[in-house]
């Protein structure tokens, strides 16, 4: 049985957190495991939910009536997947698939954001932790967007 | 460039006929004499059979975006400075094929043919385009790669300077260290004298080959007042230039400036006409192109001028580096006054003036330097980078 | 008696002439819907045809004109000459329709190459974008063919879609050759059963096994993408000489006289085009340059 405090303390996300807060932390949290191709969320969903993979990738997919599914993102060992949780509506943007067999860490997001509106603190540092992602997330979605590829060279 | 001691040079005097004589002693030495004449109210280069064929009594005046001939009060034939053209023209021609391909079972067969190359003894050239012809040695001849086109035509010429007694109203030269004495690369270099009754040249002698031609004038040793006078007269024009560009750690501030409000402003004044760029007597920039007679059967590729003003000297699949003119105004300064040092080892220009008199809205180079350099950043370090 | 000896008292032969090499085209092969690679073999007699990775050709097409390409073959392989082009503009668009048997005129090869001699003994980092991938192949080559010299050898490869793909075939087969180097390919976007990573091509560096003080990374994609690969490098510590670009400007000649190709005080055609980011960080972020 693994332990999910030491795994959850070590990983790069949560460092410098304080003790406490990394109880907390590791009391919303499970070890979660998906078989390929299995659809980890969809798009629509009530968002609650948030992992950090361990092992595995994970596709993000959107729909297209024509061209059928797209992936505009994967993410592997170690990312961390899905901030909608934090975000108001709180619903999923995207289908979250296992494009192969991928062993993650689940956290209860519902309770970590009742949690964050009693503990203003709580909720500074995770934000300022899901910041650093999502600005990362937004400078490569950018670089997406640019198409270099379609230009020249 | 070697910089010789003009000390060490042997001096001597002609008169107008001993130097109509050299022009026959060339000619008949096979070379093509080329010197200024008179066309159409410009003073340009182009074939002389003789002293006849110069702008004999004109000079000009110079400003920005202006330039008029006028008539002298003496009958010199080096009164003036330089005009639209330089002798880029004659080295680096305006067009020019580099070869012919026809049509084959091989899919083409490149086609021998021997061009005939002229040699050419350019009389009359003034310091400041002797240096451009040697900074474009450097250019054609001087990298691990030379170039044949610039090569064959540089070879054997004859040089016959003249250093120029008066300074026109946009010349430099004093300020770029290129003139108005000629100190190299010459085969000879004169003075024009016209004092009281007597017309006569004193004369260095640069080169072996220089001496051989002159000696057959049997020219007098220049006495020491003759001497003294050409070099009066020179550094008369020295102190008399029509402009001044400070050149002190001139690459590093232009390099510190690329952002200076002053680009801004000469672009908005500027035609990007490419004028500049066509009577500098450095720019060397050109491009090749492909052309077929009407059957298809035979393509020639051609050189042609070019010039970093227009839009599509910069193209590449997607559209143009430099779309505006201030980046290619830019582009065009800097390269002569900063990117040349780090590409040549020295600086792009002579000071020949010919970009400020030639431009049509009167552009002046010396005035955006010393304008950037009032105003702008001279960090202490070196710029290595332009920023 | 002082006389001058300038550069034209020499009496060296001047000898670099414009005419192009003719070469047949052996076997057409497209990569993509509009990316294409030559086989070429020379018509003439002459001494084999020998490059350094990274250089370009000038290659000529008969009453249309001349265009530069990357050399994409195998260094080591002097019988054959391989060009990878991009379908973009009216010559590629001519060259495009050409058959084994057609005839080019190759002038070449020009540009400085990639500095392999300077990555010996470092791990290596190979990051290419879209056709990127063509100048870089010929260092893969002699990486594999010199492969003990080198430490771990990643190659990160990033396009728009899985149908993008240059080499599909070759790439598969590196893949499966994880004992000799790490291949990660990544794209923008994809649909359909496409089961590898997306995603700019930045995201795979931090899977990428590398030593950063110890590492030479080889560049070459849109320049947008060298930019941001090159600052992520920094990021990840990698020395910003030890980073090399590969740079692109209109070319016309090649030898450095026609002026077309100046990056500031570089000619691309005779100082690069390939560069240590150090030299030309500053010429990336200014505009217009």
């Amino acid at each position: 049985m693994e332990n999910l405090e030491k795994i959850l303390s070590e990983h790069p996300f949560f460092k410098n957190i304080e003790g406490e807060y990394l109880n907390l932390i590791v009391g919303c949290a499970s070890n979660v495991r998906f078989e390929q191709d299995d659809i980890i969320f969809r798009e629509g969903q009530k968002a609650n939910l948030f992992y950090v993979i361990r092992e595995g990738s994970v596709a993000l997919d959107l729909h297209d009536p024509s061209s059928g599914k797209i992936t505009i993102d994967t993410l592997t060992d170690g990312e961390i997947l899905g901030w909608s949780w934090l975000v108001p509506p709180y619903y999923w943007r995207f289908d979250a698939r296992a494009i192969k067999m991928t062993r993650a860490i689940v956290l209860d997001g519902k309770c970590l954001r009742n949690k964050c509106e009693n503990d203003h603190d709580l909720g500074y540092e995770l934000l300022k932790r899901f910041a650093l992602i999502i600005d990362q997330r937004l400078q490569a979605t950018r670089l997406q967007l640019l198409d270099v590829y379609g230009l020249r060279q | 460039m070697a910089k010789n001691n003009n000390n060490t040079r042997e001096r001597v005097i002609i008169n107008t006929d001993d130097l109509e004589q050299i022009i026959k002693i060339l000619k008949a030495k096979s070379y093509t004499t080329i010197g200024p004449t008179l066309r159409e109210k410009a003073i340009i280069y182009d074939e002389i059979q003789g002293l006849n064929d110069l702008p004999i009594g004109l000079t000009e005046k110079h400003e920005a975006g202006y330039y008029r001939l006028e008539k002298r009060d003496d009958q010199a034939y080096f009164g003036y400075n330089v005009g639209p053209q330089s002798w880029k023209k004659f080295l680096s021609p305006p067009e020019v094929k580099l070869w012919s391909a026809k049509r084959s079972e091989n899919g083409f067969d490149l086609l021998e043919e021997e061009p005939k190359i002229q040699h050419y003894a350019f009389i009359g050239i003034r310091s400041c385009d002797l240096n451009a012809i040697q900074i474009l040695d450097n250019v054609f001849l001087g990298g691990p790669h030379t170039d044949n086109i610039y090569g064959e035509r540089r070879r054997n010429n004859f040089i016959l300077a003249v250093n120029c007694t008066e300074a026109g109203g946009t010349c430099f030269c004093a300020s770029m260290g290129t003139g108005p004495k000629n100190e190299h690369g010459f085969d000879l270099a004169l003075t024009e004298i016209l004092d009281k009754d007597r017309h006569y040249f004193v004369v260095d002698i640069g080169t072996e080959l220089g001496k051989e031609i002159i000696e057959e004038t049997s020219p007098k040793k220049a006495k020491s007042e003759e001497s003294e006078l050409a070099d009066k007269h020179v550094e008369k024009a020295a102190n008399s230039m029509g402009r001044q560009l400070d050149t002190e750690r001139l690459h590093d501030l232009l390099f510190a400036n690329f952002h200076h409000p002053e680009w801004k402003k000469v672009a908005d004044r500027c035609l990007s006409c490419a004028n500049c760029t066509m009577v500098c007597p450095t720019c060397f920039c050109h491009t090749i192109e492909e052309s077929t007679n009407l059957e298809g059967n035979i393509a020639d590729r051609t050189r042609r001028w070019d010039s970093c003003f227009t839009l599509d000297f910069s193209y590449i699949h997607g559209g143009s580096v430099r779309k505006s003119t201030k980046s290619r105004y830019r582009q065009w300064m800097t390269h002569k006054l900063a990117s040349w040092h780090d590409q040549f080892g020295t600086s792009g220009c002579v000071g020949c003036g010919r970009c400020i008199t030639w431009c049509p809205v009167g552009i002046d180079i010396t005035e955006i330097a010393n304008t950037i350099r009032k105003s702008g950043e001279l960090p202490e370090n070196t710029v290595g980078q332009p920023n | 008696m002082d006389y001058d000896n300038d550069i034209m008292t020499q009496t060296e032969p001047i000898t670099d002439s414009m005419q192009p090499r003719r070469f047949r085209i052996n076997n057409v092969s497209w990569e993509t819907p509009e990316t294409f690679t030559h086989e070429l073999i020379p018509i003439d007699k002459g001494p084999s045809f020998t490059f350094l990775p990274g250089q370009f050709n000038m290659i000529y097409l008969y009453g249309v004109g001349e265009i530069p390409i990357s050399i994409s073959g195998d260094p080591d392989n002097t019988s054959r000459l391989f060009h990878t082009t991009r379908v973009v503009g009216s010559v590629t668009q001519r060259i495009q329709h050409l058959k084994p048997g057609d005839t080019l005129g190759i002038r070449g090869p020009y540009g400085n190459g990639w500095p392999v001699e300077k990555a010996e003994g470092k791990d290596v980092l190979i990051i290419a974008g879209g056709i990127g991938l063509a100048p870089l192949r010929p260092v893969l080559y002699h990486i594999l063919h010199n492969r003990d010299q080198f430490g771990h050898v990643t190659l990160l490869y990033g396009t728009r879609s899985p149908d993008k793909i240059l080499y599909f075939e070759e790439l598969k087969e590196w893949i499966s050759r994880f004992d000799l180097l790490d291949v990660r390919v990544t794209v923008d976007s994809a649909s359909g059963n496409w089961r590898g990573h997306v995603g700019v091509v930045t995201k795979l560096l931090p899977k990428a096994m590398f030593e950063p003080d110890n590492t030479a990374a080889f560049v070459c994609g849109p320049e947008i993408m060298m930019r941001f690969v090159a600052m992520d490098l920094k990021k990840h510590k990698v020395p910003e000489h030890q980073v090399y670009l590969s740079m692109e400007r209109n070319f016309k000649c090649g030898l450095g006289f026609c002026g077309h190709c100046q990056l500031g005080s570089y000619f691309i055609c005779k100082d690069g085009p390939v560069f240590a980011y150090d030299k030309i960080k500053s010429y990336l972020s200014l505009k217009e340059v």
